[in-house]
């Protein structure tokens, strides 16, 4: 029908025009990468190039000697004849970036080893430095204990355990992590899109009532024509916003490495990358959550991101519309009257985040079949396998769901938008939808 | 000539309420029809039967000889609702664009269309504004446009006047009548009886969703004549003796108002008033207006808002 066509093109054209859309879309996503880009250009940046370290070694911990691998841009200068107190106002003087100081007794309670600087020291080079504390320390404890360093680093363990899931495709490596971080974010991602662009019909079927003009639109298309082609129209708003953020990221991706070079050079740096103050991530684990994101059904999860997307959208939608046709001017009344709208939302999203947790529990495998739930719930179980007739079931259910939903809502939208400057009860909505059409 | 609309024994109720009661009436093809009534009668339930938005419970539509097709008609007719209004950030010249072609209108038709009536109604420049910035006389005038622009068969016009100052208000009655002559039907509800009496062909009224007066604006005149006539004289007329043909009812300066008594007639009240040697510069009889009407039969209904109750 074109002019369903018609009222999806307006409702599309109207939104993608606006300089908020293009603000929101472009710049936020710009915004935010920016910004992260910022924090951590700041927190490795600076000093950490070239140091040139004063260490002045009390404890004589490093026996005036450090190791520096070669690609290690810092240097370290020991020296003598000072206190902390009379260096601590020299070194920048003599051309010292960073200044170390060791005292005799460097336990908790007797004074701790310092880095005095002029500006924060970078977490990097932080680390960097206790490391090498740490592994002098090591060695002096050792070697007090009689015990031979080289032994040592044999008898020393590090074992990691591997998950195997025995489905029916061979065994997968364990992904247990992963999956609990993709399923999180793709559960919250859909719960995101069905509140902000649910709102956003809800908003436009308000701006149309209170302006006065769903009258005349119904005089040339029918009620559910208009009601469908807003939701269709947002909808596409929706998935275009999506696409550009999808192509921006990718892009900034790709740049940032070249914006940053340092950044990445830093994080493929394992002796940094391995310290247990910084990151509980070694380049082994690395290797696992890697190979575990190649293990998760990606395509499996794209396609089903897309049907809950759309199918989620499609029943909330439908139902924000009825709220939006049923208010008045007063955005007070919106408000309240959403409310019953949010619930089973909400409600999603409490069970998705027990089911990230358990994924095969009654809650959740209810929550992931429940229509009004199950786009967010089923996206939290996604990733940790799902027995097919479950996934069938639920998008069976949730197309079932958005008929009868879009069935319903019409009868409310229909007399609602029509209905002026009067408060509308739940009891005379009820009437609404009993009412024989 | 033939009939564009009929109703038939329409009916509309609400949980609670008879919206429309049992309303029947034929419109004339290119006649401009006048649907009266007080706020709250009905008038805007029947409009919304008439252009498809709401089904009638019972009784039949025919729209240019056949059964009333909600879907496919409502392109030949053009309604402009009392509660009206338009997308505010959307651009003016989109707007009439979007409402022209969701009438059923090609692009390029619609473009023709809508250059010709901006420059009719002045309004060429207004392109690119939006409503939000428009004066509400403006965006009536718009409203109006879009309303017609698609030529429909069936113009409904409900309230088309309220807030448009003087001469914006007669520009759009000049268009009124244009339509009219050019073939369009007329469909204009109101409750303010002086623009009805001044355009309107043939009215019904209709008061707590029944319809209780039809006829030719002429015709409903002369069915609630009182007789009463007024009579201009050259001079003061002094006391004019009580009489078997006419009673007085009122003076106003040299003229005096008077009411003819049954089984008489002006040429007798004439012959009277010559005989006594008055010199006569008028005489002419005073038609009861629609205003007079109008109260007249919807007062003493008890609060003309409310419907009657169903089950009553």
């Amino acid at each position: 029908m074109n002019k369903i066509g018609l009222i999806i093109e307006r409702e599309y054209m109207t939104r993608v025009k606006r300089k908020s859309f293009l603000l929101t879309t472009i710049i936020v996503p710009i915004v935010i990468i920016a910004f992260y880009a910022v924090i951590i250009a700041v927190s490795i940046s600076g000093e950490s190039n070239t140091q040139r370290i004063a260490v002045l070694d009390e404890a004589n911990l490093f026996n005036g000697k450090i190791e520096t691998p070669a690609k290690d841009k810092s240097s370290y200068f020991f020296i003598h004849d000072e206190t902390e107190q009379s260096f601590k106002t020299k070194y920048k003087d003599e051309g010292y970036t960073l200044f170390l100081y060791i005292p005799h007794s460097y336990n908790k309670d007797s004074g701790q080893i310092k880095i005095h600087s002029q500006a924060a020291v970078s977490i990097f080079v932080k680390a960097d430095i206790e490391k090498k504390i740490n592994e002098a320390v090591e060695k002096k404890r050792l070697l007090a204990a009689n015990i031979d360093p080289d032994i040592y680093k044999k008898i020393k363990a590090d074992i990691e355990v591997e998950n195997t899931i025995d489905s029916g495709k061979g065994e997968q490596r364990g992904i247990a992590g992963v999956a609990y971080a993709i399923s999180f974010i793709a559960g919250i991602l859909i719960y995101m899109i069905l509140l902000i662009y649910g709102t956003m019909v809800m908003r436009g079927v308000m701006e149309e009532k209170t302006n006065r003009i769903a009258e005349v639109i119904v005089s040339s298309a029918k009620p559910f024509q208009l009601m469908l082609g807003k939701i269709i129209g947002i909808g596409a708003v929706g998935i275009t916003q999506f696409a550009i953020w999808i192509v921006l990221m990718s892009i900034l991706q790709l740049i940032i490495p070249f914006i940053f070079p340092d950044f990445f050079q830093q994080i493929s740096n394992p002796a940094v990358m391995s310290n247990p103050g910084m990151q509980q991530v070694n380049p082994g684990k690395m290797v696992t959550i890697i190979q575990g994101l190649h293990s998760l059904p990606i395509a499996k999860m794209v396609l089903c991101f897309i049907f809950y997307f759309i199918g989620g959208y499609l029943l909330y939608a439908a139902l924000f519309a009825a709220i939006g046709s049923v208010v008045s001017e007063d955005q007070n009344e919106a408000q309240q009257l959403v409310f019953p709208v949010m619930m089973p939302l909400i409600l999603g999203f409490v069970i998705m985040t027990k089911a990230v947790n358990d994924p095969d529990s009654g809650l959740a495998v209810f929550g992931s079949l429940f229509p009004l739930t199950s786009p967010i719930v089923m996206m939290g179980r996604i990733t940790f396998g799902v027995p097919a007739w479950q996934l069938a079931l639920s998008m069976a259910l949730l197309v079932l769901g958005f008929l009868f939903f879009t069935w319903l809502t019409a009868k409310i939208y229909r007399t609602g938008i029509l209905l002026y400057g009067k408060k509308i009860t739940w009891k005379e909505m009820w009437k609404w939808l009993v009412r024989k059409s | 000539m033939q009939n564009i609309l009929e109703v038939q024994h329409l009916k509309k109720y609400f949980a609670t309420q008879k919206a429309v009661d049992d309303v029947s009436f034929n419109i004339e093809q290119g006649s401009i029809f006048g649907m009266l009534g007080p706020n709250g009668a009905g008038k805007t339930t029947l409009l919304r039967m008439i252009t498809g938005i709401f089904f009638p419970d019972e009784g039949s539509i025919t729209f240019e000889g056949r059964k009333f097709d909600a879907v496919n008609d409502i392109i030949r007719i053009g309604y402009m609702p009392e509660e009206r209004g338009l997308y505010k950030k959307m651009n003016i010249g989109d707007q009439a664009l979007y409402l022209a072609r969701l009438k059923g209108l090609s692009k390029a038709e619609a473009m023709e269309k809508i250059k010709f009536w901006f420059q009719r109604m002045e309004m060429e420049t207004w392109w690119n504004k939006k409503v939000q910035d428009l004066s509400k006389g403006m965006s009536q005038k718009l409203q109006f446009v879009t309303t017609v622009l698609h030529e429909p068969k069936l113009i409904i016009l409900d309230e088309p006047f309220s807030g448009l100052d003087p001469v914006n208000a007669s520009l759009i009655k000049d268009e009124i009548y244009r339509l009219a002559k050019n073939g369009s039907t007329i469909i204009f509800s109101t409750h303010r009886m002086g623009e009805v009496e001044e355009i309107c062909d043939h009215i019904v009224l209709i008061n707590r969703g029944s319809k209780i007066l039809d006829g030719t604006v002429k015709q409903v005149k002369q069915d609630f004549k009182e007789n009463l006539f007024m009579v201009g004289f050259e001079k003061e007329p002094g006391v004019i003796e009580p009489n078997a043909v006419f009673e007085i009812s009122g003076t106003k300066g040299d003229n005096i108002i008077l009411k003819i008594n049954e089984d008489y007639k002006p040429h007798d009240v004439l012959q009277y008033l010559l005989g006594k040697g008055l010199e006569i510069i008028s005489f002419h009889e005073i038609l009861p207006s629609l205003n007079d009407i109008f109260i007249r039969l919807v007062e003493g209904t008890p609060l003309a808002r409310q419907f009657k109750a169903i089950d009553a």
